[in-house]
């Protein structure tokens, strides 16, 4: 087990204020410190010197073969931007620092050093800001693809009528479901899994800060790219983009293909410092079998970042290729497949759906055990049903290809191994209902929002296995029916667990309380209206309604009427959590330092919002953090343990024997 | 693991909770399950028009007398746990320490996994026994239909089908027309980008990619007509990609072959011959010769683009 060690240093370490930093930088004015404004200076010159270049080189080309537009310059424009943004935030200053032999500050020092609302807008290495900073992005982003729904759901409400016309239509779906499937991939690693990881399992800090920082900072270049695709004429073939439609688009395509790959390097590099923390940084007696479900389930996410967003870079790679310098990866009729791209895209899609699945499991399974106030029922059940999801949604993909006539005769072995994913993802359902037993259900907020996602899962699951059927599938693919189920997982589950961490965790992450009269209201408007709008659409694609289309039979009006009022509706209590979000964050204020829901969990042990470095030293973990109602249970972790134990520790005699620590620190002051 | 069961757990006082839910849930499940079977399972898309549309109803039917005990389960279980176990003003105590529960758990476990296997082979088998159930199979379909088959090539393009006959003479027309009671196979294919042809009542699904030929299988059961929708995003006009099919008797549909046929041979003959898949870069030639000729439009841009703004 590894444990963090270096910062023991022998004075000031141990002060909880964090005290002065060792060395005071000379503070210079906030317009000339990197931030924000500088990083968009950046990428105005890097973009303008990008496209410049890319003139340069292909000024011999009015077009490419196979799309419509010379792309060069608008990718190069992109991808120096993006250099330009991140050097104007001072991503590399550190690594110049370090080359030319200056010292540079470690991340807790960097944190101790810097406070107010400033670092929000840096390039910081504390792993708390770029949780706040990820929270921040990812309700920004959910809004913006929210807004895109809107959009969707008025030009449905005429079969015919164009409210929109057929080109903006496209690009609005195109843009939705890129802005919500690509933006928000990493909506609860990068908020709660960057700023809960290192607290819940005793860490200081985390594996890699600045890499930590550069994945939150490169998805507001991706997010301005995205949106800037409009100004190009939009992508018109969705989220997928299934080649060759994509080859021959205009420049809009650039946009996606550019932004979906800075996502994929985003994700990788979250994965990979997720995956180093828990596994290298757990604190001493932090075991396998004591890990809360919720890093579980970033553990298990983060294995899906870094080896399913490698492929969907390097399909994003040949797109560009194809459409800049002519290769022919995708185009059939010049060697290249159409089916190559998609198998590329759902290698890494499907294990993407569950990117967006398994941090809800692991939201609710860490909510439902506080509010029972009983141990979750199975912890290794569940530990095993994410690890069984994980392992087994990379051998799915092409339940997504039944009707594309590729491996026909593969397509049972697909169906088995889609159906059994279902195994352990009933495992959750399992833990849940066994927590409920006889437990003393408390209906909070947090709570409300789990068993919303209970019920909403339940649905979004069960149409799933009617999915993985192949004749059924027949019917249901590439029609409204895929399009609710895939809303009830990923809305109905992703989102209403991410709405119950913000509601559970933000006294944590913030010191603050959210208002709790309207998040109730908040909830059950959502939970209605969420309902009042997909569970009609299962009706409307088994009617025949295609995804994707303006233009409907006349006879299915009434029912998408419905659901575009539903949809209004429902975005309206996204606004009621937006205003209570702002109030309580931003107006009332209203403080709750301590643990309004006395939780055993670690991160609930130190004061609300941590302190510098978390931890005044490093804990030293006695129990599970599930153990509610267990008599004779130790409090959940030792923060203040007897001098030298790191060192015992270290040399691995605690780490053997499962009754060590509780023995050795008993005149610890408890949690 | 706390080795006790639940329901031990309680004392002599307390009501059987197990029991209680397990009965209403059998009460529940056995009225849900005939009503679905009986009441709305002859109306469950997408119909019976073709034979495989009906193996596709018959597998819905299935997947859904099969899901409503499961989902009843979890509903009502949580329901009347959030009932009766919920928390009771001024009970500050902790619930019961159970940690897990072998028994349960490896039962739990057993029937999902015998679910999920009992699918997978009715699946495999619905698949196979009605000749791949009308989905895509791709070029060399192993899953097909005994008997004469009338084969039907559908061309994909932005942004409408067309369809070939090869059986009369190759001729290709906008309108989808099909004889009652007999096999169908569909050759499905593109010459710009992936569309999926769905001919929604007759239960038939094929993705049209560019250099493919995919082929699904279907017996139109009931004369009528049946809506033809793409069912693959492919570009600014998708929303508009559908038209409507029919299905006549054998006698009829014969007369229209047959009349069809004569009445655009001059164009066939100007058409590239029939083949499974056709190059879309020897689209513009064929186009200008078309052209020269005075002939408006042939494969590719043969039919001018629709103008769907207001259909």
């Amino acid at each position: 087990m590894a444990i963090e060690i270096h910062p023991e240093r022998p004075q000031g370490a141990q002060q909880p204020s964090g005290g002065e930093p060792p060395r005071a930088r000379p503070a210079r004015p906030w317009w000339r410190r990197p931030a924000v404004h500088t990083a968009l200076i950046g990428a105005v010159i890097g973009y303008v010197a990008g496209h410049w270049l890319g003139n340069f080189l292909s000024s011999g080309y009015a077009q490419n073969g196979l799309s419509d537009s010379n792309d060069v310059p608008i990718i190069l424009g992109y991808t120096f931007g993006v250099i330009g943004w991140l050097a104007g935030l001072g991503v590399f200053n550190d690594l110049l620092r370090q080359m030319i032999g200056r010292p540079v500050q470690t991340a807790l020092e960097e944190e101790a050093a810097s406070n107010g609302l400033a670092r929000y807008f840096r390039y910081s290495l504390d792993h708390k800001v770029v949780g706040i900073q990820y929270l921040v992005g990812m309700i920004t982003y959910f809004l913006t693809g929210g807004l895109f729904a809107m959009a969707i759901r008025t030009e449905l409400l005429s079969p015919t009528y164009h409210i929109m016309n057929a080109n903006s239509y496209v690009e609005v779906v195109g843009e939705h479901g890129t802005m919500m499937m690509m933006m928000m991939t990493s909506v609860i690693v990068g908020p709660f899994g960057n700023y809960l990881v290192p607290l819940m399992i005793g860490s200081k800090r985390v594996a890699f800060p600045r890499i930590e920082a550069l994945s939150f900072w490169i998805t507001p270049a991706a997010y301005i790219i995205l949106l800037s695709g409009l100004l190009f004429g939009g992508f018109p073939f969705g989220w997928t983009g299934y080649a060759p439609l994509s080859i021959q688009a205009t420049q809009g395509a650039d946009a996606y293909a550019m932004a979906f790959g800075l996502m994929g390097i985003s994700v990788i590099l979250a994965g990979f410092n997720i995956i180093v923390t828990v596994i290298c940084h757990r604190a001493p007696g932090m075991r396998w079998s004591r890990l809360p479900m919720f890093v579980w389930a970033m553990l298990t996410t983060s294995f899906l970042f870094v080896l399913a967003a490698p492929v969907l870079f390097v399909g994003m790679y040949m797109m560009i290729t194809d459409r800049t310098f002519q290769t022919a990866f995708y185009v059939n009729q010049l060697g290249g497949s159409s089916y190559l791209y998609e198998n590329v895209f759902w290698f890494f899609g499907h294990p993407e759906v569950y990117i967006l699945a398994l941090p809800g499991f692991g939201i609710v399974s860490e909510i439902i055990p506080v509010f029972c106030r009983k141990p979750l029922f199975g912890y290794k059940v569940a530990a095993a049903g994410m690890i069984g999801v994980c392992l087994l949604s990379f051998f799915v993909w092409q339940h997504h290809l039944f009707d594309s006539g590729i491996n026909p005769d593969m397509r049972p072995l697909f169906m088995l191994t889609t159906e059994l994913i279902s195994i352990p993802t009933g495992f959750i359902y399992l833990v849940a209902l066994g927590t409920f037993w006889k437990a003393k259900i408390r209906f909070t907020v947090p709570m409300l929002f789990a068993l919303g996602m209970y019920f909403n899962f339940l649905i979004g699951g069960i149409s799933g296995v009617f999915l993985s059927d192949v004749p059924a599938d027949t019917t249901e693919h590439g029609s409204f029916f895929v399009m609710a189920h895939f809303h009830y997982t990923i809305m109905g589950g992703l989102i209403f667990a991410f709405m119950g961490g913000v509601y559970y965790w933000l006294p944590k992450l913030m010191g603050i309380k959210m208002n709790e009269r309207l998040g109730k209201i908040h909830f059950w408007t959502m939970f209605i209206f969420f309902n009042s709008t997909f569970l009609p659409l299962f009706a409307v694609g088994m009617a025949g309604q295609p995804r994707r289309v303006f233009e409907y039979a006349r006879n299915l009006q009434t029912i998408n009427d419905w659901v575009s009022i539903s949809a209004f509706l429902l975005g309206g209590s996204i606004l009621i959590f937006l205003i209570n979000f702002v109030w309580s964050t931003v107006i009332a204020r209203v403080p709750e330092p301590g643990n309004p829901w006395r939780s055993r969990g670690l991160e609930w042990q130190v004061a609300s919002p941590p302190p510098p470095g978390n931890f005044t030293h490093v804990p030293v973990v006695l129990s599970g953090p599930y153990e509610y109602g267990v008599k004779d249970a130790p409090p959940v972790a030792d923060l203040n343990p007897p001098p030298g134990i790191l060192t015992e520790a270290v040399s691995g005699a605690l780490v053997g024997s499962g009754a060590g620590p509780a023995a050795g620190v008993g005149q610890g002051t408890g949690a | 693991m706390a080795a006790q069961t639940p329901a031990a757990t309680g004392t002599a006082a307390e009501p059987r909770h197990g029991l209680r839910i397990f009965l209403i849930w059998l009460v529940a499940a056995a009225i849900a399950d005939p009503l679905i079977w009986f009441v709305w399972g002859p109306h469950m898309p997408p119909g019976d028009m073709a034979s495989a549309a009906a193996s596709q109803q018959f597998d819905i039917n299935v997947m859904a007398v099969m899901a409503a005990p499961v989902m009843l389960f979890v509903l009502i279980y949580s329901g009347y746990a959030l009932i009766v176990w919920r928390y009771r003003e001024g009970d500050e105590e902790d619930g019961p320490p159970i940690h897990g529960n072998v028994r349960i758990q490896v039962s739990w476990i057993a029937a999902t996994a015998a679910i999920v296997l009992g699918l997978f082979g009715f699946g495999t088998y619905e698949l196979i026994a009605p000749a791949g159930a009308g989905a895509g199979e791709g070029p060399s379909p192993i899953w097909k239909p005994t008997g004469s088959t009338l084969q039907v090539q559908v061309i994909g393009q932005q942004w409408r089908f067309t369809y070939r006959y090869p059986q009369f003479g190759g001729f290709e027309t906008t309108q989808l027309v099909l004889p009652v009671g007999q096999n169908v196979a569909f050759n499905v294919t593109s010459i710009d980008v992936i569309h999926s042809f769905w001919a929604y009542q007759l239960g038939v699904k094929a993705d049209a990619n560019p250099n493919v030929d995919n082929v699904a299988y279907t017996k139109p059961e009931h004369t009528g007509t049946f809506t033809v929708r793409c069912a693959e995003l492919c570009g600014l006009w998708h929303g508009a990609m559908f038209d409507t099919g029919q299905v006549m008797p054998v006698p009829a549909f014969q007369a229209w072959a047959r009349s069809t046929e004569t009445r655009l041979a001059a164009v066939t003959r100007m058409l590239p011959p029939y083949a499974l898949t056709y190059d879309p870069t020897v689209i513009p030639t064929i186009n200008a010769a078309m052209a020269k000729a005075g002939i408006t439009g042939a494969n590719g841009y043969y039919y001018p683009p629709q103008d769907p703004v207001q259909p």
